[in-house]
């Protein structure tokens, strides 16, 4: 059985360092004469240079800083319209059946629109990011107030709770979860939207750009390092996300996983 | 206990002036709330259409920015005519369809195997997650050098972007079955495949089809983009090609036809989970 070849916390690492062995061999032995099969030590030392010039950091800065103006422009609207949504009945009923229609329009098919309304820089950039973050904003701010439980909201009542006081020590706290799971996906699909903006939206510098210059160069270690720092970012992200949800709900203690 | 009669909506205190009054009745306790609601849902959409074409009519935006309703709608009406519209919708469909078939092949497959195994679990579950870190997007330069700009690799961006979440949920569901439930089956002696089939397989589907609505939704919006990206046909292309010749009715309708067709999938799919899922609602 393999069980006994490989110790369970170096398993992981069997496929990639294969696959790298692989790659590397193709490289060595000269399987193929394609341009496109580049050696590991190619990318790499791309790599390094990119890092060491700082043309990864300034093309990176540049995308970040529009992902976090735009996840900030929408995640704020966001949990804005999400709280009015899940507090008033009839605002729901007002706007809930147009966002729910509006939500169904793919987020990318946005963007030539955009462009025309705000041309090609980071305007129309940072607006196509915020209405991704928007979307999963709203839909679990919506549903984390909808779901604070009514006899919560009835013992809220009897202890005459002020409106601020309902929201502060009950609504909110309550929601929090389902809010924290709205951002976390806004975040993510912001991410997303980042490198589809750049794309469709060709103008500045970006990570995505770096990317695009690499294939029409046909600068495969450019463009393979180009998918590694996307992975990075994402996953660092994802991760910053998860640290956040974890502090801004340790209160709740782990008595829900533990029941 | 009259209080509780008129607590509204969210149980703030009343203020009963009358007219307030009969509102909150009105709307608490309509005749027919099917059709307060209904009635609710349109007065947003009818002002913004309203302002839309008072604003086209008035020339307060020009055409190629905003063209008007009507233009966008005649547009739509003619290429729905003339077959255009039919063609791309077409193309597309069938792209989403046989992308979404590979992911959602491959994503169960995946997901059961990691689910059911611990060891192969061990080997691939790493390298799955590094490969879902990277987004659709971020491979889309990449598998343009390997493969070029043709069908494949549309048909491989959107089976990756279905892939991911359903192999996720795939396993998480898989894992997530309690205990208990495999007890039981332990205790009536299952076999093997009674056991996945009665017991595993009916206790994850919730999870795995929450995985298969949302790789749709992700191959739906795949879509989108590489027929915006790299695409001669289809309801992206549409996109394109009227932003390019600043065709914005054309923009409008095909957005119009994108929304309506994700609407459309996305009904199918809540009509499925009702037949697939409906026995377990009854329990509660």
């Amino acid at each position: 059985m393999a069980r006994t070849i490989v110790p369970r916390p170096l398993r992981g690492f069997v496929i990639p360092v294969l696959l790298t062995a692989v790659w590397w061999a193709a490289v060595h032995f000269g399987w193929s004469t394609s341009p496109l099969l580049v050696a590991p030590s190619k990318v790499w030392q791309t790599g390094v240079e990119q890092v060491v010039s700082g043309k990864v950091f300034a093309a990176l800065g540049a995308s970040l800083w529009r992902d976090l103006v735009g996840f900030a422009i929408g995640a704020g609207a966001g949990l804005a319209v999400g709280a009015l949504l899940g507090a008033s009945r009839v605002a729901e009923k007002l706007v809930g059946p147009s966002f729910h229609t509006l939500k169904q329009i793919s987020l990318f098919a946005w963007i030539p629109l955009l462009s025309v309304w705000f041309g090609l820089g980071d305007a129309a950039k940072v607006a196509f990011l915020s209405l991704a973050a928007f979307f999963p904003v709203v839909l679990n701010t919506f549903e984390g107030i909808r779901s604070v439980p009514a006899d919560m909201l009835e013992v809220a009542r009897v202890l005459k709770f002020t409106p601020a006081q309902r929201w502060r020590k009950l609504i909110l706290p309550s929601a929090a979860p389902s809010i924290f799971a709205g951002i976390h996906l806004g975040l993510i699909y912001a991410w997303l939207a980042t490198l589809g903006a750049e794309y469709l939206l060709v103008s500045g510098p970006g990570i995505a750009n770096l990317m695009i210059d690499g294939r029409e160069h046909f600068w495969m270690d450019m463009v393979l390092f180009g998918v590694f720092v996307v992975g990075l970012v994402g996953f660092t992200l994802n991760w910053i996300a998860g640290r956040i949800e974890a502090r801004a709900l340790a209160w709740r203690g782990r008595s829900v996983a533990q029941f | 206990m009259s209080r509780d009669l008129l607590m509204p909506l969210n149980g703030r205190a009343v203020d009963a002036t009358p007219a307030r009054l009969a509102w909150r009745l009105w709307f608490a306790a309509p005749a027919w709330p099917g059709l307060r609601d209904w009635l609710l849902a349109w007065p947003l959409p009818l002002a913004v259409l309203a302002l839309w074409a008072l604003a086209a009519h008035l020339e307060w935006i020009a055409p190629q920015v905003l063209p008007a309703p009507d233009a966008v709608a005649l547009t739509l009406k003619e290429s729905l005519l003339s077959g255009e519209l039919w063609a791309n919708l077409q193309v597309s469909l069938i792209r989403v369809i046989a992308g979404f078939a590979v992911g959602l092949v491959g994503g169960l497959a995946l997901g059961v195997a990691m689910g059911l195994s611990p060891t192969v679990k061990d080997y691939v579950y790493p390298l799955f997650k590094a490969f879902a870190q990277v987004p659709v997007l971020g491979w889309l330069p990449l598998l343009m050098l390997l493969v070029g700009i043709d069908e494949g690799l549309k048909i491989i961006l959107i089976s990756k972007a279905a892939l991911v979440p359903i192999a996720l949920n795939t396993y998480k569901g898989i894992q997530g079955v309690p205990t208990r439930f495999i007890e039981v089956g332990r205790v009536l002696r299952f076999t093997r495949w009674q056991m996945l089939g009665q017991v595993v397989f009916p206790a994850a589907l919730a999870p795995i089809w929450n995985g298969i609505r949302y790789g749709f939704t992700h191959a739906w919006l795949a879509l989108v983009v590489v027929e915006l990206l790299a695409s001669s046909e289809g309801l992206g292309f549409m996109i394109v090609y009227g932003r390019q010749l600043f065709q914005l009715d054309v923009v409008l309708a095909a957005v119009v036809v994108v929304g309506a067709v994700g609407y459309a999938l996305d009904k199918v799919l809540a009509a499925i989970e009702k037949r697939l899922l409906g026995w377990r609602k009854e329990a509660f």
